[in-house]
């Protein structure tokens, strides 16, 4: 810990930041202080809404549309920017404080050259010239570890993959070597794998040369591994602040202790063993594997889905030689990261991409092949539930019209059942009966993947396809959803294929999990199995990678 | 709580009740929404108001300045009054306006729908909206007017062919958005069939670009039609038409300017309304503009 | 990219012959008998037949069109059935004149459109936006044939600062040439200045709201810096593709200003030849407009992919 009479690096005084103007202004950041020391680590932790990225975007001088801050300071130094003038703020930015924001496929120009897009940054501030600049640019580069730099510097960002780009935006965040770094939830969009090695090599970077880093993230765990120092924040407050370690092993604010029981991967082992103590006897069995087996529900049989690569006449197997059973009253999770084929597999199961060979036989019939009436009744029997709730509810439909368009589609009942049928669906995922009448943007997003979730259950399925289902939500509305799924299961018997790419996730809902990469089976297993002594190296790596792993062990 | 840059804002997320309060708050979708009814109204009712018969001649009062007794908008080297002329005009162009509308709606919707729905069909759809882009429409006017004369009719087929490669392109933009959007996968998935999804879920989602794209080509085709007239290529005299009254005023202009006043003020009005209320409404729409 | 070259290439070519095949159809389904036209109401029915076989009108359709197809192919236009000249010469003489004013117009909705688009865009909210907006609802909504109309009689006629008609080459004399453009030019302009200039105001805003300037902001960038470099150039790639597809709009507003000041242009050709029923010319006229807006649209798309760099690797990226 730094000591006290040395000057803080960065100082934040009873900040306030509002939106909007006059009667409608609406504060976004109330009273957040915190203080930084040279070369110290502190994650800013929150939610969606919580005001953390307000608070980092506010010390650059970036507030987004009407933003301004209303209150308090802001210190660099000792010096007071909380009102500097563009021109102050021009030599802060990117020479000061350096950004590595959050979507390395959204924030780099996609009409320049990626050498350039360094470059700019140290011409701006005069650090050298053009030609010094160039050359600069390759060692930076290099530096954040991209191979080939002299080459890679001459292309356009769309020729690299994400985890290169947020290499590019590492450069440039250290061009000038700020005194500080902020970096704005860095790795969000990248794999877990891929996360990890971006992390580790920024912790390295920053360690080298001394810079203070600020890691605004969503993630507890990732903040606890890479932080020194901890600030929750909720509705744009700071609700706890102090080490790492204390603020994830003893919370004491109670918003941060719901955080640290959500957060999967910090909390698995007590949700997994809740809902094996409260489980029906009937399932218990099932659950510990003794017994008979239990009934197959879907039986997966060496699927394979090849796409034909334009122009090069090549082949692509997409998905290669996959095996895998799902049991009645059971999960199935398949894992794997960007390109592993999960998803490819969750919708030939779901019939809307065919198979290239193989077979999927639901309840024991073939379906992989079938049409018409047949396939029918089979997509009654399976059903859907997507990742974005944004996006897979119809905008234009109501709540109860969402809900009872399958009963439509296959003309279940009269329009008096159907909306008693609705009516015991919202039930069911624990929503008002009110919502029915209400469009979906009026919902949050909690409550939209609620209905996805009755809608997915109207026709009274055997089979749930979840394709990441909980991966667009927070925390907090991420385990309200995953404690839904397990009720139903219990009450209503279904079986889940639960696709996901957060190993944390499905180590606290399934009970089998499959691991996928390159379009292949890695592993398969029950959870307990593959979780706790993985045979393969990469579901090792896969496990490791997962953020806060270590912290609570 | 949320801020522009945490929360993005919803692509889709629209609702008509939404729409009509941010169109009720916009000053600019009222001024155009009060031009375009009275616009409508003068041509609706044109043979209500119009105190003459627009052909009526009176040889004996040529050229009377605008607010004479009995001829508010003055009369033309006929004696033709002014303003009945500029009512019936008013009629013309939104009735060659709506047809040409109708057009570009009726051939350019369902075409967007199918090539976007589905590929093979986008080829066939492709070729024949870059045919259709590669003769301007006053070359249509042209080929039609060669083949038939003038006329209403010719004047609104002309125009309305001119705007159905724009509505393919909108409508099989919004498709090809749609048709991979999560909850037509999910529509896939409770087995609707492709009539289903374009019919229930596509459409409707593409309605207000359509509509927006309507009030686009509503003002144009007005243009259009002034323009085809004022070359003689489109309504026919005796008919009154605002593109006929300009060019016939455009002889004696300099000595008596307010015949070729009028109906250009007329045209831009009509234009204004149509203008102002989609630019609002499209607005209105976005969900990217403010709530 | 060599790929999507070649996919172009053949695209604009279907299309071309496409457009023959409408033109060639089209002009069969004219009212009259061009042979009885040319050989006069009072010509026996022999002589008819005479000049049906010399056209080749007495062969089947699709044979028609290839002999038509094989003289267009050789230059070979026709004759102007009033004035007896070949068709190619007239064309040759107006069609300079009609591109001259085109591009001159062309030139001057760029320069407005993109700098009020810049501006309504950069000043969003203040009084430069107000007053872009309140051009381009202007320019869209007043008909231009009626401003240049009016334009002539009050700029020219009246304050005698234009000349009110007339035509002088701007290769023989360059200054007095572009004088006499002018105002054709700006009025002709000003009626796709709104269309440039929307699209430069939503493509400036959508950039300069996009991530990566909020990125290069945090780079120390100034806001001119952003504006120019990046949002300039990204509007530029829309620019461009609207150019091409308000060719064809811009033909059609030719053949109006062309009536009105006078100019010797394809549009006064086209409207003469309406007006006198001269097959020929019409058929030819409507060639060769489509056949510019084929081509100009490729050249369009070419360079599409030299401004882009997203299309040099994947082709057409949207």
């Amino acid at each position: 810990m730094t000591s006290s009479d040395k000057q803080p690096l960065l100082e934040i005084d009873d900040l306030e930041v509002s939106f909007g103007s006059g009667a409608a202004a609406v504060a976004a950041v109330r009273g957040v202080s915190f203080r930084l020391m040279p070369g110290e680590r502190v994650a800013v932790v929150g939610e969606s809404g919580s005001g953390k990225s307000t608070t980092a975007h506010a010390v650059l001088g970036l507030l987004p549309g009407t933003g301004r801050v209303t209150g308090g300071r802001i210190l660099l130094r000792g010096e007071d920017i909380t009102h500097a003038d563009e021109k102050r703020l021009r030599r802060l930015r990117g020479r000061e404080v350096g950004l590595v924001p959050q979507d390395p496929m959204a924030n780099l120009n996609p009409v320049a050259r990626v050498g350039r897009q360094v470059a700019e940054t140290l011409m701006a501030h005069g650090v050298a010239s053009r030609r010094e600049a160039a050359a600069r640019t390759v060692e930076l580069l290099a530096e954040a570890g991209l191979p080939e730099p002299r080459r890679r510097a001459r292309q356009y960002p769309h020729e690299f993959s994400g985890g290169m780009r947020q290499r590019v935006l590492i450069a440039i965040g250290l061009a000038c070597r700020p005194e500080l770094l902020i970096a704005d939830e860095p790795t969000s969009a990248l794999d877990v794998t891929v996360q990890q090695q971006i992390l580790d090599h920024l912790d390295r970077l920053t360690r080298e040369l001394g810079t203070a880093l600020l890691l605004v993230t969503h993630d507890l765990g990732l903040a606890a591994d890479r932080a020194d120092q901890v600030i929750v924040m909720s509705q744009g407050r700071v609700v706890e602040a102090g080490p790492a370690r204390t603020v994830l092993t003893d919370p004491r604010h109670e918003y941060t202790r719901k955080l640290v029981a959500a957060a999967p991967s910090l909390a698995t082992a007590r949700t997994r063993e809740a809902v094996t103590v409260t489980a029906p006897a009937g399932r218990a069995t099932a659950t510990a594997g003794e017994g008979e087996p239990a009934r197959p529900v879907l039986e997966v049989d060496r699927i394979a889905k090849e796409y034909r690569v334009r122009g090069r006449g090549g082949v692509l197997r997409a998905v290669d030689d996959v095996s895998f059973t799902v049991a009645e009253g059971r999960t199935l999770a398949i894992v794997g990261e960007s390109g592993s084929g999960k998803t490819t597999t969750a919708r030939m199961v779901l019939g809307l991409v065919p198979v290239t060979s193989g077979s999927i036989r639901l309840g024991g019939e073939d379906v992989s092949g079938l049409r018409g009436a047949r396939r029918r009744a089979a997509r009654r029997s399976m059903q859907p539930v997507f990742q974005d709730p944004y996006a897979s509810l119809d905008p234009m439909f109501t709540v109860e019209r969402l809900i009872s368009e399958p009963l439509r589609i296959f003309r279940v009942g009269d329009r008096a059942s159907r909306r008693a049928r609705v009516a015991e669906l919202l039930d069911h995922v624990a929503l008002p009966a009110s919502v029915a009448h209400r469009y979906p943007n009026e919902l949050s997003g909690g409550q939209r993947q609620r209905v996805a979730i009755a809608r997915a259950l109207a026709l009274g399925p055997r089979l749930v396809v979840c394709d990441e289902a909980v991966s667009a939500l927070d925390v907090l509305v991420q385990d309200q959803i995953l404690r839904l799924l397990d009720t139903l299961q219990r009450d209503l018997g279904l079986s889940y294929l639960f696709i996901s790419h957060d190993l944390a996730v499905v180590r606290s809902i399934a009970h089998d999990v499959v691991v996928m990469r390159h379009g292949r089976v890695v592993e398969q297993g029950p959870v307990e199995r593959v979780l706790s002594t993985p045979a393969e190296p990469y579901t090792r790596q896969l496990l490791d990678a997962i953020p806060g792993s270590g912290v609570l062990g | 709580m949320t801020t522009a840059a945490e929360t993005p804002v919803p692509a889709l997320g629209r609702s008509r009740g939404r729409v009509l309060r941010r169109l009720a708050r916009n000053r600019m979708a009222l001024i155009g929404g009060a031009l375009l009814v009275v616009v409508v109204a003068a041509g609706v009712f044109a043979p209500w108001l119009a105190p003459y018969p627009p052909t009526e001649v009176h040889f004996s009062t040529p050229f009377q300045r605008p607010l004479t007794v009995g001829f508010a908008l003055g009369t033309d080297d006929l004696g033709r009054d002014l303003l009945s002329r500029v009512l019936h005009g008013t009629r013309v162009s939104l009735q060659v306006g709506l047809l040409s509308v109708l057009l570009a709606v009726v051939v350019g919707v369902p075409l967007g729908l199918l090539s976007g729905y589905w590929r093979w069909l986008d080829a066939v759809v492709s070729r024949l909206v870059d045919l259709m882009l590669a003769f301007p429409f006053l070359i249509v006017a042209v080929g039609l007017a060669a083949i038939n004369g003038g006329g209403l009719g010719n004047a609104a087929i002309a125009l309305g062919i001119a705007h159905v490669p724009t509505m393919v392109r909108v409508v099989r933009a919004e498709t090809l958005r749609f048709k991979d959007s999560d909850f037509v996968l999910a529509a896939h998935a409770m087995d609707a069939g492709p009539w289903r999804v374009l019919g229930q879920h596509v459409l409707p989602n593409a309605l207000s670009t359509i509509i927006v794209q309507a009030t686009v080509i509503m003002p144009a085709a007005v243009l259009g039609e002034a323009v085809l007239s004022f070359l003689g290529l489109g309504i026919q005299p005796p008919d009154p038409s605002l593109g006929i009254m300009l060019s016939d005023a455009q002889q004696y202009l300099l000595r008596t300017p307010w015949p070729g006043v009028f109906p250009g003020v007329a045209i831009a009005l009509i234009c204004l309304g149509f203008n102002l209320f989609g630019d609002a409404l499209r607005d209105a729409l976005d969900p990217k503009s403010g709530s | 990219m060599g790929r999507y070259l070649l996919h172009r290439l053949w695209q604009s070519a279907l299309t071309l012959v496409l457009a023959s095949v409408v033109v060639f159809v089209g002009v069969r389904a004219l009212p009259g008998d061009p042979a009885q036209a040319m050989a006069g109401e009072e010509a026996d029915p022999a002589t008819v037949e005479a000049i049906r076989a010399q056209l080749g009108l007495d062969r089947s359709l699709p044979e028609q069109y290839l002999r038509f197809a094989g003289q267009l192919l050789s230059g070979d236009l026709g004759t102007s059935v009033r004035t007896g000249t070949p068709v190619s010469d007239m064309i040759g003489a107006t069609l300079p004149v009609t591109l001259q004013l085109a591009v001159y117009a062309m030139v001057i909705a760029i320069l407005l459109g993109m700098s009020a688009g810049v501006l309504a865009a950069v000043f969003r909210g203040r009084w430069p936006e107000w007053a872009a907006n309140g051009l381009s609802l202007v320019t869209l909504s007043v008909p231009t044939f009626w401003l240049g109309i009016l334009a002539v009689l009050y700029l020219s006629v009246r304050l005698g600062w234009f000349p009110a008609s007339g035509y002088v080459s701007p290769f023989e004399h360059p200054l007095r040439g572009l004088y006499y453009l002018t105002l054709p030019a700006l009025i002709l302009g000003l009626s796709h200045t709104a269309v440039v200039q929307r699209q430069t105001r939503a493509s400036m805003v959508e950039t300069l709201t996009a991530d990566f300037v909020r990125t290069a902001r945090a780079k120390g960038l100034g806001r001119a810096a952003v504006v120019f470099r990046y949002g300039l150039r990204n509007s530029l790639i829309v620019v461009t593709t609207i150019v091409g597809l308000q060719l064809g709009g811009l033909i059609a507003g030719a053949v109006v200003t062309e009536r009105i000041f006078s100019l010797p242009g394809i549009g006064k050709l086209t409207l003469d030849s309406v007006f006198t029923r001269d097959y020929p010319v019409i058929q030819a006229v409507v060639l060769v407009v489509t056949t510019a807006y084929i081509v100009i649209n490729l050249l369009v798309d070419l360079l599409y992919t030299v401004i882009d760099p997203r299309m040099r690797v994947s082709g057409r990226a949207r």
